[in-house]
């Protein structure tokens, strides 16, 4: 039966010809290529409990009078875009429990690329020939988090509506076109005509998850035209895969993760508060709350934003707003360069060959370095997010606060880089580093010596040595900061000396 | 160790299932059998428990408990199933370099170029056309279009409601009247016709008793009876500058911390606020009102490209 239904699309599909690449598509065993696996997974929780929520929510700024089921707000003037999430909240049967699986899942998901992104950068699985898909990837964080502040943004809450005025006030600080842009998005000077809740919306659950549908096709397209990366040992060559196939290995345990990465999702929703709106209230434009924050991955905007010394560049006739540096400037050289990066590191390694085999984050300590450095900048202007909060935790002068942070996203990166290339040159000049223990047993023999017998380092486990490269198949000369290799027969060590 | 290639050269198979590969991955696939049929029977207990939960609408840690654990225990067991009981492998597969042939290049462009030259080659005013079209399109696109979204600023920055004699109203329509505030105290305050207006809302203070405030040359008469007003919107980056502190008379941004003095017209002594908050002028009218002396004298809220002046 299975088979005649089989051969019936058989015949008009060519199944049999071209589906045998994927049936053996073969995906290395690594921890680390599960991340993107979560992003991908936490799309799919994003649009399921998205949909539900879609059912009920009122993408509308209109104002209505409230007589629901959460007394506080009883004959209270809100919009009706706050109203359904209220109604979402209190009314809809597992209504909570979907927007609370939504919230997270987002912050999941955005968490999930950046990771899977920091995985990719530190093993340079970038490198030709996966330019491209490392733009296309960028591009989709980039996507994530947009689509996460207009997801945010449309319950038409106190803390939301806030960072709509910002968003709105970051918009107006562009050279040239702010104004007009403002104006255009938001149907008129702020808080405009009432249109800017129904076209975030439409942005959020159409237009925005279509392209990033889109490009997450291309991104998966790629990822089987190259095949997957792979680090070294296990037999692991530039011109092969080791690991377990799509069919059935594969198959199975991404299916089992799909359902894990869902059950984390539902167990978050249900015991961990996210979003509570109700406490915050609706948006009013001259009301404003303490401790306001945005969603995590828009913190590092906000400490940029509040780290920025006042100041403003004035031109005869013409300005440059302060928000302008932090909030467009500082994001745009930030992607820019983030998508350049390929590009970037080849011009200066003039390393222009195709790499299937990963690199281990020690063997590039200047990439390694760089990437820890930007990082660490990152997450100081995170941390910056927070100075009121940090201020009234530590009971200390918020003046102090801000004035530790503006020294701190200077002095960290520059104490982070040196610190990480040192390790990495020290952890790659050590014998053994990073290998897994393997304990010694020791033995006293017939004759009354003793001797050291090496155990296994699990049972059952047989500890790949790793494997002699080919010097010829790998380009390790003028890698950035990369020792030469030296040595015979294909095996390259470091020189002790090597600084 | 897969020292010779495992898959079949013929038929792209994976090697024959009699190769070790194919074991499965548990010493004892029998036990592992049960620990996963024992996991989704858990799951299956927990999506019941989550049919009865939605049914009786229960709380919301009632609903996600159970459907938690429900997804937990299939995907754990589906985990163990594909991680013991699938060959053990390793498996190989081959990959090609992506980088093409000389040979290969050139045949395609070739073909692009000669092919093409058939269709475009001597039809340089067809191309014209094409082009003509399609940018009248574009410019119809972009203009009428995306134009129609919403209005252009025009002098929409420039101005808010309050005018030359406009009542100081508190957000239900009040006026107030001079004795209304006590000395340390605001108010949130609009001109009658924009009551909770987000651009024209302004913040009153009773910085002292009486007497004139005179925070900055030139502004003598403005603060009327120890009254002074400042615009509420921030002028970094738009918040409602809300929280006052009477000792130091010092007005803070909630938002990003910005710090304005209020008796010294309103300059930003810390944060990232690169201006003053503009003040409105008040004066006391016979029948003890706070009214506006006139609108502010600056664009108010953050910055943007056509303000220029200074700071």
């Amino acid at each position: 039966m299975i088979d005649r239904l089989f051969t019936w699309f058989d015949n008009r599909l060519a199944i049999s010809r071209s589906g045998r690449h994927l049936l053996n598509k073969i995906f290395p065993d690594h921890w680390s290529f599960m991340i993107g696996e979560i992003a991908l997974y936490s799309f799919i929780v994003l649009l399921a409990t998205g949909v539900f929520l879609t059912l009920y929510f009122v993408p509308s700024g209109q104002d209505v009078v409230y007589h629901g089921i959460y007394a506080p707000f009883d004959g209270q003037t809100m919009s009706a875009a706050f109203k359904s999430t209220l109604d979402l909240s209190f009314s809809v049967r597992g209504g909570l429990l979907m927007r609370q699986m939504h919230h997270w899942s987002a912050n999941i998901f955005v968490g999930s690329i950046v990771v899977h992104m920091l995985r990719v950068f530190f093993t340079g699985a970038f490198r030709r020939p996966r330019e491209l898909n490392w733009f296309i990837g960028t591009t989709l964080m980039i996507l994530a988090i947009v689509n996460g502040f207009l997801g945010y943004s449309i319950p038409d809450d106190l803390v939301s509506g806030t960072g709509i005025r910002i968003a709105y006030s970051i918009l107006e600080s562009i050279p040239f076109v702010g104004s007009y842009l403002a104006t255009l998005l938001f149907g008129g000077v702020f808080p405009g005509n009432g249109s800017i809740i129904p076209r975030f919306f439409i942005l959020h659950v159409l237009i925005v998850p279509l392209v990033i549908f889109g490009l997450l096709g291309a991104h998966l397209g790629l990822l089987v035209k190259h095949k997957h990366t792979q680090f070294k040992g296990n037999g692991a060559r530039e011109d092969n895969v080791v690991g377990a196939p799509m069919w059935p290995t594969f198959m199975i345990k991404t299916t089992g993760f799909l359902f894990l990465t869902t059950a984390v999702t539902v167990l978050l929703g249900a015991f961990v508060q996210i979003n509570p709106i109700w406490l915050y209230g609706p948006y009013i434009p001259f009301h404003v709350s303490y401790a306001v924050q945005p969603d995590w991955y828009m913190g590092w905007l906000d400490g940029a934003l509040r780290v920025m010394p006042s100041w403003e560049l004035h031109l005869p006739g013409h300005m440059i707003p302060n928000v302008f540096f932090p909030a467009v400037l500082l994001p745009g050289i930030t992607f820019n360069v983030m998508m350049a990066w390929p590009w970037i590191e080849a011009a200066f390694t003039r390393d222009d060959r195709e790499h299937h085999i990963l690199d281990r984050p020690r063997d590039r300590p200047v990439r390694t370095a760089v990437g820890a450095a930007v990082l660490a900048f990152y997450f100081v202007l995170f941390g910056a997010s927070a100075t009121d909060v940090l201020a009234n935790y530590l009971s200390v002068s918020l003046n102090v606060v801000l004035l530790s942070f503006r020294v701190l996203c200077v002095v960290v990166p520059l104490i982070v880089f040196p610190v990480t290339y040192k390790i990495c040159t020290e952890m790659s000049h050590t014998k053994g580093a990073g290998k897994r223990k393997q304990y010694n047993i020791i033995v006293r023999g017939e004759d009354g010596g003793y001797s050291a017998v090496p155990t296994e380092a699990y049972a059952g486990y047989r500890h790949e040595v790793l494997e002699p490269i080919d010097v010829d198949s790998v380009d390790l000369s003028g890698v950035m900061g990369e020792p030469e290799p030296t040595g015979t027969a294909g095996v390259y060590q470091i020189p002790r000396d090597y600084r | 160790m897969p020292d010779q290639h495992s898959q079949d050269e013929k038929t792209g198979a994976l090697v024959s299932t009699d190769a070790p590969q194919f074991q499965v991955a548990a010493k004892n696939p029998k036990r592992i059998e049960k620990v996963a049929a024992l996991t989704f029977f858990v799951s299956l207990v927990a999506f019941a428990g989550f049919g009865a939960a939605f049914w009786q609408n229960a709380s919301n840690a009632m609903l996600g408990g159970t459907l938690g654990v429900g997804f937990l225990g299939f995907g754990a067991a589906m985990v163990i199933w594909g991680r013991y009981l699938t060959p053990r492998g390793p498996f190989e597969e081959e990959r090609a370099m992506m980088a093409t042939t000389r040979e290969q290049h050139d045949e395609i462009v070739a073909d692009f170029v000669v092919r093409g030259r058939v269709a475009f080659g001597r039809r340089g005013f067809l191309g014209a056309m094409l082009a003509a079209s399609g940018a009248v399109f574009g410019i119809v696109a972009l203009f009428p279009l995306v134009r129609s979204l919403g209005p252009l600023p025009k002098k929409s920055f420039y101005h808010t409601k309050w005018k030359r004699g406009s009542y100081v109203s508190t957000v239900d329509g009040r006026r107030l009247k001079a004795s209304d505030l006590t000395e340390g105290s605001l108010a949130t305050v609009f001109p009658e016709n924009d009551l909770g207006g987000a651009l024209s809302q302004t913040v009153l203070i009773r910085v002292q008793n009486g007497g004139s405030v005179v925070t900055m040359p030139g502004r003598e008469t403005w603060g009327p009876e120890g009254y002074v007003a400042y615009s509420k919107v921030c002028t970094h980056a738009g918040c409602p500058v809300g929280l006052y502190e009477q000792l130091t008379k010092q007005l803070l941004c909630p938002c990003h911390q910005s710090l304005f003095e209020v008796t010294k017209g309103g300059i930003p002594i810390f944060g990232p606020a690169p201006r003053p908050l503009p003040q409105l002028p008040l004066y006391v009218d016979s029948s003890g009102y706070l009214r506006a002396q006139a609108d502010y004298d600056e664009p108010i809220g953050p910055g943007f490209w056509e303000r220029g002046g200074t700071a």
